[in-house]
């Protein structure tokens, strides 16, 4: 199969000033990829490179035609704003749909029922009609994923996930994660910090801090000098 | 009954009354937005610079509504933009507009005319001051207002929930971000003249605030506010009529009662 991203000596910034330099990668499909540096490293940069919202300043980044059809489902990282925000779980994942929908002002019956199974497929039908800013940290980033499914079925790209989650719905939420990956074969790119968890997980690890320190199989980063410094040993 | 006939009686509380309750739509429809970004106080900073801008003009011997419409139109712009890439906090940069913008107003004014009852309407507001051109303006404004609301209502949730999602599905949030800012610049300006500067913002912010109490989703938040304004402002207004307060000021506290007795409302259904 034809990778769905390829890198290759991508520099990424704003303003004459990169925050990535000189990245190569690829994500092939069926990948479970983990971003891992330290704060300021360039891993937001990154995802944005990813999403097609910063053009690179150098390099080439190539997106496969499948995947800029399909779409990437993106998310981000919560903001306050969003932890009271009045909506019902089903008007937030049906937002998720907006992207393969023209200009049409509602909702067609495909897109609600696209919004359903999506809900089914995390096990939040039952909180359909709630409000968002009532659930869990661990339930509004269900919510989050239902919505992101609802806009691919190829690739999630998600940015420190596990922000402000207890350790029980952490567990969860990489059960959820691998179990996407694993069963229903969504290509995965997640940023987080918590790199102990992710080694059982993911399948590739890149390490970055500005510049590439560490790109391959999660097997191999242990035993990389990157990794061992990273994690401490 | 017999108030409502009498008021109606008069041709200037028929524009105010026209006028208002468009102004009122739009200012709650274009609140939840702004409420729920976080951008409460661009309305009263907004109104502070539709004050300067007036006094200029009318120093200046110009028509008011077509000076200060794009000013404070260009002031929206950069407020907006400000918290994208912030230099300076944006509720710094607001406290320091609007007290920039309402220091140049009294100075122009009073080194011209001085500072007459003009001045004091556009600051607390004048019933008198719906001119017929300003309602069809409103009425403009408002059909504009609720088009957008409804041809763009999933876009604009999407928008104001998660930037960077909408971002990433490839909606054009800049080009509605702006949209967003313009319209409220025009809602401003032109419910200025009746609210006054120092009691527009109230008119953007009360009715998402208190619709928020009680109703759990986006699209009951919006319904309500919108209903909410209107019914706020005609309570005000017949308030002000009997008791012959200030009608801005009136309509305020209606807003303020209507809030307690929301929060009221929440509390014990919750219990």
């Amino acid at each position: 199969m034809k990778p769905f991203i390829v890198c290759e000596h991508v520099d990424l910034g704003y303003e004459n000033q990169d925050a990535v330099i000189d990245l190569s990668l690829t994500i092939d499909p069926g990948d479970y990829l983990c971003i891992v540096g330290a704060n300021g490293s360039g891993k937001s940069t990154l995802i944005k490179g990813l999403l097609g919202l910063l053009a690179p300043t150098a390099g080439t980044l190539t997106v496969a035609e499948e995947l800029r059809r399909g779409g990437i489902g993106y998310l981000p990282q919560q903001t306050a704003a969003q932890r009271d925000f009045p909506a019902t779980v089903r008007e937030v994942v049906l937002s998720g749909t907006l992207s393969r929908r023209g200009n049409r002002p509602f909702y067609s019956q495909s897109e609600k029922r696209l919004a359903k199974q999506s809900m089914e497929r995390l096990g939040i039908t039952e909180l359909e009609g709630c409000c968002y800013r009532e659930l869990s940290g661990g339930q509004q980033q269900r919510v989050l994923i239902a919505r992101a499914l609802c806009a691919t079925e190829q690739m999630l790209i998600l940015d420190e996930p596990i922000t402000g989650l207890d350790p029980s719905a952490i567990q969860e939420l990489y059960r959820l994660i691998r179990d996407l990956n694993r069963e229903d074969h969504i290509t995965i790119v997640m940023v987080s910090h918590d790199i102990r968890s992710i080694l059982s997980q993911a399948n590739k690890i890149l390490h970055i801090q500005q510049r590439m320190l560490f790109f391959g199989a999660a097997a191999d980063y242990e035993k990389s000098a990157a990794g061992k410094a990273f994690l401490g040993e | 009954m017999g108030i409502i006939r009498e008021m109606l009686s008069y041709p200037f509380l028929v524009r105010a009354l026209l006028g208002g309750v468009m102004v009122s739509l739009c200012a709650a429809l274009l609140g939840v937005s702004l409420v729920l970004k976080r951008y409460s106080m661009i309305g009263d900073g907004l109104s502070h610079v539709s004050f300067g801008a007036l006094s200029v003009a009318v120093a200046v011997g110009w028509q008011p509504l077509w000076v200060s419409i794009p000013v404070v139109t260009l002031a929206a712009f950069w407020l907006l933009r400000l918290t994208e890439n912030s230099h300076i906090r944006s509720d710094a940069a607001i406290a320091m507009i609007s007290a920039s913008a309402l220091a140049a107003g009294i100075v122009v004014t009073s080194l011209t005319t001085g500072m007459t009852t003009d001045v004091s309407s556009y600051m607390f507001g004048s019933i008198l001051a719906m001119s017929r051109e300003d309602v069809v303006l409103s009425a403009v404004l408002s059909v504009i207002v609720l088009c957008l609301f409804v041809s763009c209502y999933n876009k604009l949730f999407a928008i104001t929930f998660d930037e960077s999602f909408a971002r990433a599905t490839g909606i054009r949030v800049d080009f509605y971000n702006t949209l967003i800012a313009v319209l409220t610049a025009i809602t401003i300006v032109l419910g200025m003249r009746m609210m006054g500067a120092m009691l527009i913002s109230s008119l953007v912010i009360f009715p998402a605030l208190t619709a928020m109490r009680l109703f759990k989703s986006f699209r009951g938040v919006v319904v309500c506010s919108g209903v909410l304004s209107v019914v706020c402002f005609c309570i005000g207004i017949v308030l002000s009529y009997l008791l012959s307060t200030p009608a801005g000021a009136s309509i305020v506290l209606v807003n303020l009662a209507m809030y307690g007795l929301f929060s009221l409302a929440a509390h014990v259904c919750r219990r």
